[in-house]
């Protein structure tokens, strides 16, 4: 039990539906950026989206093939572990089930991998049946770099760091090798419900 | 918990607050921790400030910066009396560090309220006594706003340490330091050159360590040598 602080009474929002908000979290309406590095600005003409590592055959996608690829419409709310939560989040992007259609793999883990050298790991169970999604359009617009684009990884049952930004592949791994964050002391899968921030949590 | 020692105004907005933490793992230069805050009826609130403490000082210093529509900033600045004890956690994050090994030349650029984690890596450089001489860059509106002056000038004099000023708003007419927001050619100006390879750290709101970092990178400067923090809201 946390002790009382002095004098502290909150200044709470209205929400909506308290429900959808995960204990520790506010909700905000911006849409706060927090990244290691420089943004990196992606040339379209030479992005590619790979699945690799512990599979049968090695796919790659060009942005042309990308964007081709049947997409979904989704609308989420998110989680970061910097306490912000944003509610109702319009995004355009791939299934991760629809890139792993015909790749064979054993794998239960997999390394979100990223322009500037950002990775992320997360079980292969967390990415599958319609919880993950490659976006490249975020209201309706074009992804800004600011926010991840050209495409971002889309986990939003897990904490947004597992959404990685800039993402270019998915390396499917037989063991589970932590990422940049999870190295640093963030927690391994970052369940937002749970409130798996740090390790140990 | 911590016990709330001492508490220091540095501006208008910013106030600082020493804590005696009842346990304490340590924390590296660079690194923040979390408050919680609870209500008489339960209700929570959590936020990460960065610590501007060295490890080697004695207590753990937090400096705050009042944001108006903020929840627990207006309660540390404005509330929060010595005697009063804090939920803590941390430390947390292992990435914006400056590490006792890391060698060659550090350059560290501040946005406002972004000066506080580089207090805490100058004032461990200084214990240390290191051969590394690290350069800040501090932008702030006006010098009313300049947090840790005093002591950052003293660390300039004392230290070696190359310090410049901007000012983006208001400054007084003999001010001799830098006027206007931070561009390449400040960066250019002040920054160890790209071909030194520093290492940089860039901490401040969103849309500053944006710009920053992309002057920096258009300056020459490798991605995987800039290291950012962000704080506070951008547009959608």
């Amino acid at each position: 039990m946390s002790p009382v602080s002095r004098g502290f009474r909150g200044r709470r929002r209205p929400v909506a539906d308290p429900s959808r908000v995960p204990p520790g979290q506010y909700v905000t309406a911006d849409f706060p950026v927090l990244s290691a590095g420089p943004t990196p600005h992606a040339s379209l003409s030479d992005w590619t989206f790979a699945i690799d590592g512990a599979v049968d055959k090695p796919v790659s996608w060009s942005w042309q093939e990308f964007t081709a690829l049947p997409a979904q419409t989704i609308t989420v709310d998110i989680h970061c572990v910097t306490k912000w939560s944003k509610l109702d989040t319009l995004w355009r992007g791939v299934a991760v089930d629809t890139l792993l259609e015909g790749v064979t793999t054993p794998a239960s883990f997999l390394t979100a991998w990223c322009d500037g050298g950002y990775t992320t790991n997360l079980p292969v169970e967390d990415v599958r049946d319609g919880r993950a999604w490659v976006a490249y359009q975020y209201s309706d617009a074009p992804l800004d770099p600011e926010h991840g684009g050209p495409a971002r990884l889309l986990v939003p049952h897990l904490y947004f760091w597992k959404s990685a930004k800039w993402v270019r592949g998915l390396t499917l791994t037989l063991g589970d090798r932590p990422g940049f964050w999870e190295t640093y002391g963030y927690h391994n899968r970052g369940d937002p419900w749970l409130e798996q921030r740090y390790q140990g949590d | 918990m911590a016990t709330v020692r001492e508490l220091i105004d540095e501006t208008p907005r910013c106030r600082s607050i020493r804590l005696e933490p009842a346990e304490w793992p340590g924390h590296r230069a660079g690194q923040h921790l979390d408050v919680r805050l609870t209500a008489e009826d339960g209700y929570q609130a959590q936020r990460s400030y960065s610590i501007a403490s060295a490890p080697e000082d004695e207590g753990l210093v937090l400096t705050v910066e009042r944001l108006e529509d903020g929840e627990v900033s207006p309660y540390l600045v404005d509330e929060l009396r010595p005697g009063d004890e804090l939920e803590l956690r941390g430390p947390i994050g292992g990435y914006f560090v400056w590490e006792d090994s890391a060698a060659g030349p550090v350059m560290l650029v501040a946005g406002g309220s972004g000066i506080v984690p580089f207090r805490a890596m100058l004032r461990h450089r200084a214990a240390a006594d290191r051969g590394v001489v690290p350069r800040l860059l501090y932008s702030s509106r006006s010098v009313a706003d300049l947090i840790y002056r005093e002591e950052l000038t003293d660390l300039a004099a004392s230290q070696g340490v190359d310090i410049s000023f901007t000012l983006t708003r208001e400054a007084p007419e003999a001010w001799p330091g830098h006027h206007g927001r931070v561009d390449r050619r400040l960066l250019a100006d002040v920054a160890w050159p790209s071909q030194d390879r520093p290492l940089v750290f860039v901490c401040g709101p969103s849309a500053f360590v944006e710009t920053v970092a992309q002057g920096l990178v258009a300056n020459g400067h490798a991605p995987d040598r800039i290291r950012t923090e962000r704080f506070g809201p951008t547009g959608t």
